[in-house]
């Protein structure tokens, strides 16, 4: 297979990255996702690369896709889970960087509470840094894998009208989905409770509404966020009833709008909050594909970062 | 670079500019030290005198610097007052006021009279500030007339935002007979609600909690007020938002006796600084943007804004190397002081004259202290400064315990060369 090389080293985040960028790390996910179709799945491109994923946040969906992505790959995997509490006493990130060190890893992925964490990372170390969500930031991967999974169903991504619902202010997707959607020519508008979109979000370059049903109606597809339950009932969003009435994609919701809006979700969902179980489970929804790219679009990051690297070293 | 070293007993400074503050006049000459005193140059005498060549150099006052944490008690692994003093020297600084935000706080008369007794020995005059509220929290006023008896010079819970206005209330009506300045730092918690920047598109994008600047200026607004009500004696530290300064040059229009400070860093970085990440520039209040650090620097030269303290807050790198969200607020400053405000109001049309009216009377004036003049007979506390002199500022020229600092590698233009201050000199190499 003949790649065209990437100009990035790391993936901290889709922020200022540019459009043949993606274009190659979506074309090469796609070729990875017939791979991914095939009885034998595995491919001996990162065969003796270690990589370490660190999760200083819980996380399953991302931590398991970016291991089946590295295993596919044929590296050497090793997991580090750390919970949140230990780094409160303030040895994360400089520990962190000694046992990089002392490791000899070719690569990490890191998932951090602290926006900017996979940068400052990236500072003290010289493996390859791939951010899995630094804080409310970023989450570059599931960018790529919206996207794909966007460009998937529609043949294109450039021209589309995308919506983004939910709590914006916290979430690493909706900051990935705009810069990346933004690069490839789309069109952003987001959505939620005023107190949950973001100060100046405008300056971003994505249009705010927060008329759920007006989204849907101009909107190509939406990009579903997850709500946290944690937010619920503690005087921030008084209760899901209020939220799932006025924010949530049900049943009832989607059949006042005549046409086919496609809808994804970067999960997990809160079935009956954010989007009804009708709805997740039906034809407009792109959710299981997005799990399915985002495997074959973590293995093309990976490839770009690590095996390609190799490849041209060899050659 | 430079050392600090015993001040000779006999020191001509020769050929110099010479502005003193206290008098707000300029002459050129040379000026004598003989034994820690200014005496004319004429009484000299011949044997072993060293000599200072100070053609084309300011000489003037030493910088009084009201507001600087060097955290002894408790923290002497960020700074001591020995350390401390020395970056103070380093940066033209003989006199600096340090907050009572230590472990643990300096909120008795027994603990300002500690730290007066062990400054004895610094080269530097050390002013105490003291806490307004019992262990900084907030609640119970502190013993204040008894600290201000024991060598207070002002209150303040620094760090911690007094949120109860009542108690902010008493503190001023308690020590307004005695006049001493209360002061608050003003940051309404609720609204700053975790935020480690200013908010802003910039925090946005970056994914970082915001700190708008209504948390500031809502709180100074209710600071004002009270001081307006009580006729109590104000001061508004770090000064960080245009909304802020217009408060503070409209209650000031009015009449009411406040005053303020402005820092260097926010004069002259903005929350540009934050956008990689850097969290030697996470600091309260935060940096903002590009118009409100212009209507600092418009305060500072209209006198809404009265002097510029550093705000000086030494941090271990271990601290720092943290992420955003853990690394604690603040930079170091002393050092960087001079050089950044001359390289900011300089430009901005500032005679050197009136900078140095903002490091050295204007300070001394907020805390309620007026200037001895530089004639014979008074201690020998100068600094000789090359205003045109460009220099980059690099870790060699940190004296603190600390180096913590947003500003390694920026250039300035004017430096201190030259510091003589309670026996000590410290002369940049």
């Amino acid at each position: 297979m003949r790649t065209p090389a990437i100009s990035l080293t790391n993936l901290i985040g889709l922020e200022g990255v540019s459009r043949s960028d993606i274009q190659t790390l979506l074309d090469t996910g796609f070729y990875f996702r017939d791979v991914l179709d095939r009885p034998i799945k595995k491919v001996p491109i990162l065969t003796g690369i270690n990589v370490v994923n660190l999760f200083f946040e819980s996380s399953t969906r991302t931590r398991i896709s970016f291991e089946l992505a590295e295993k596919r790959l044929s590296a050497e995997v090793v997991n580090f889970s750390a919970a949140a509490s230990s780094l409160s006493k303030g040895e994360g990130l400089k520990d962190t960087v000694r046992n990089i060190h002392a490791m000899k890893m070719d690569a990490v992925v890191m998932r951090h509470p602290a926006p900017g964490a996979a940068l400052q990372l990236s500072r003290f170390v010289d493996a390859v840094v791939i951010n899995a969500g630094d804080g409310t930031h970023e989450h570059p991967t599931q960018g790529l894998l919206d996207m794909m999974s966007i460009r998937e169903k529609f043949g294109r991504i450039k021209g589309l009208k995308i919506g983004i619902i939910g709590d914006i202010a916290h979430s690493r997707v909706a900051l990935s989905n705009i810069f990346g959607l933004n690069t490839m020519g789309a069109e952003v508008t987001v959505c939620g409770p005023g107190h949950l979109i973001p100060p100046f979000i405008e300056e971003l370059g994505v249009t705010v509404n927060g008329d759920v049903d007006a989204v849907l109606e101009w909107a190509d597809a939406v990009n579903v966020l997850r709500i946290q339950r944690e937010r619920m009932g503690v005087g921030i969003i008084p209760s899901v009833r209020e939220y799932r009435n006025r924010f949530g994609l049900t049943v009832e919701r989607l059949a006042r709008h005549k046409k086919e809006i496609v809808i994804l979700h970067p999960g997990p969902m809160n079935r009956g909050v954010e989007i009804d179980s009708d709805v997740a489970d039906g034809d407009q929804a792109i959710i299981l594909d997005q799990v399915l790219n985002g495997v074959a679009v973590r293995m093309s990051v990976l490839f770009h970062l690590l095996g390609a690297r190799e490849l041209l070293e060899e050659a | 670079m430079g050392r600090i070293a015993p001040l000779p007993k006999a020191l001509l400074i020769e050929g110099a500019t010479i502005y003193d503050p206290a008098t707000g006049k300029t002459r050129r000459g040379d000026l004598a030290v003989k034994n820690g005193r200014l005496i004319e140059p004429e009484k000299l005498g011949a044997a072993k005198v060293e000599r200072l060549d100070a053609r084309g150099a300011l000489v003037t006052h030493g910088f009084i610097d009201i507001h600087a944490h060097f955290r002894e008690p408790g923290r002497e692994d960020q700074e001591s007052l020995e350390s401390g003093s020395r970056a103070a020297l380093a940066g033209g600084f003989t006199r600096v006021a340090v907050m009572p935000n230590t472990l643990p706080a300096i909120d008795s008369p027994e603990m300002v009279r500690s730290l007066l007794e062990k400054a004895e020995r610094l080269p530097i005059v050390l002013y105490v500030i003291g806490a307004i509220s019992r262990g900084r929290e907030g609640l119970e006023l502190a013993e204040l007339l008894e600290m201000q008896a024991a060598g207070a010079l002002a209150f303040s819970d620094d760090g911690n935002p007094i949120a109860d206005g009542q108690v902010l209330r008493r503190a001023l009506q308690y020590t307004k007979d005695v006049g001493t300045p209360i002061i608050n730092h003003a940051e309404d918690l609720p609204l700053r609600d975790g935020g480690v920047m200013n908010q802003s598109a910039l925090s946005t994008r970056l994914g970082l909690p915001g700190n708008p600047v209504e948390a500031e200026a809502a709180m100074v607004h209710r600071d004002l007020l009270i001081a307006q009500e009580t006729g109590g004696r104000l001061h508004v530290p770090h000064v960080s938002t245009a909304l802020t300064v217009d408060l503070v040059r409209r209650f000031k229009e009015a009449g009411v006796p406040i005053t303020a400070e402005a820092t260097p860093h926010h004069l002259g970085l903005t929350e540009e600084a934050l956008r990689q990440f850097d969290t030697n520039a996470k600091v309260a209040p935060p940096l903002r943007t590009e118009a409100d650090r212009q209507a600092v620097v418009r305060g500072l030269m209209d006198g809404a804004i009265d002097c510029i303290a550093t705000d000086h807050a030494p941090h271990t790198v271990e601290e720092k190397e943290q992420d955003m969200i853990q690394a604690p607020f603040g930079m170091i400053g002393l050092e960087s002081a001079f050089g950044l405000a001359n390289t900011v109001l300089g430009p901005a049309g500032l005679a050197i004259e009136k900078l140095i009216d903002l490091l050295t009377v204007g300070p001394a004036r907020a805390l309620g202290l007026e200037l001895t003049p530089l004639e014979p007979g008074s201690p020998a506390e100068l600094v000789v400064l090359r205003p045109d002199e460009t220099w980059t500022f690099t870790e060699k020229d940190i004296h603190s315990r600390s180096r913590n600092t947003p500003m390694l590698g920026m250039t300035f233009n004017g430096r201190v060369v030259a510091t003589i201050s309670r026996g000590s000199w410290y002369t940049c190499t």
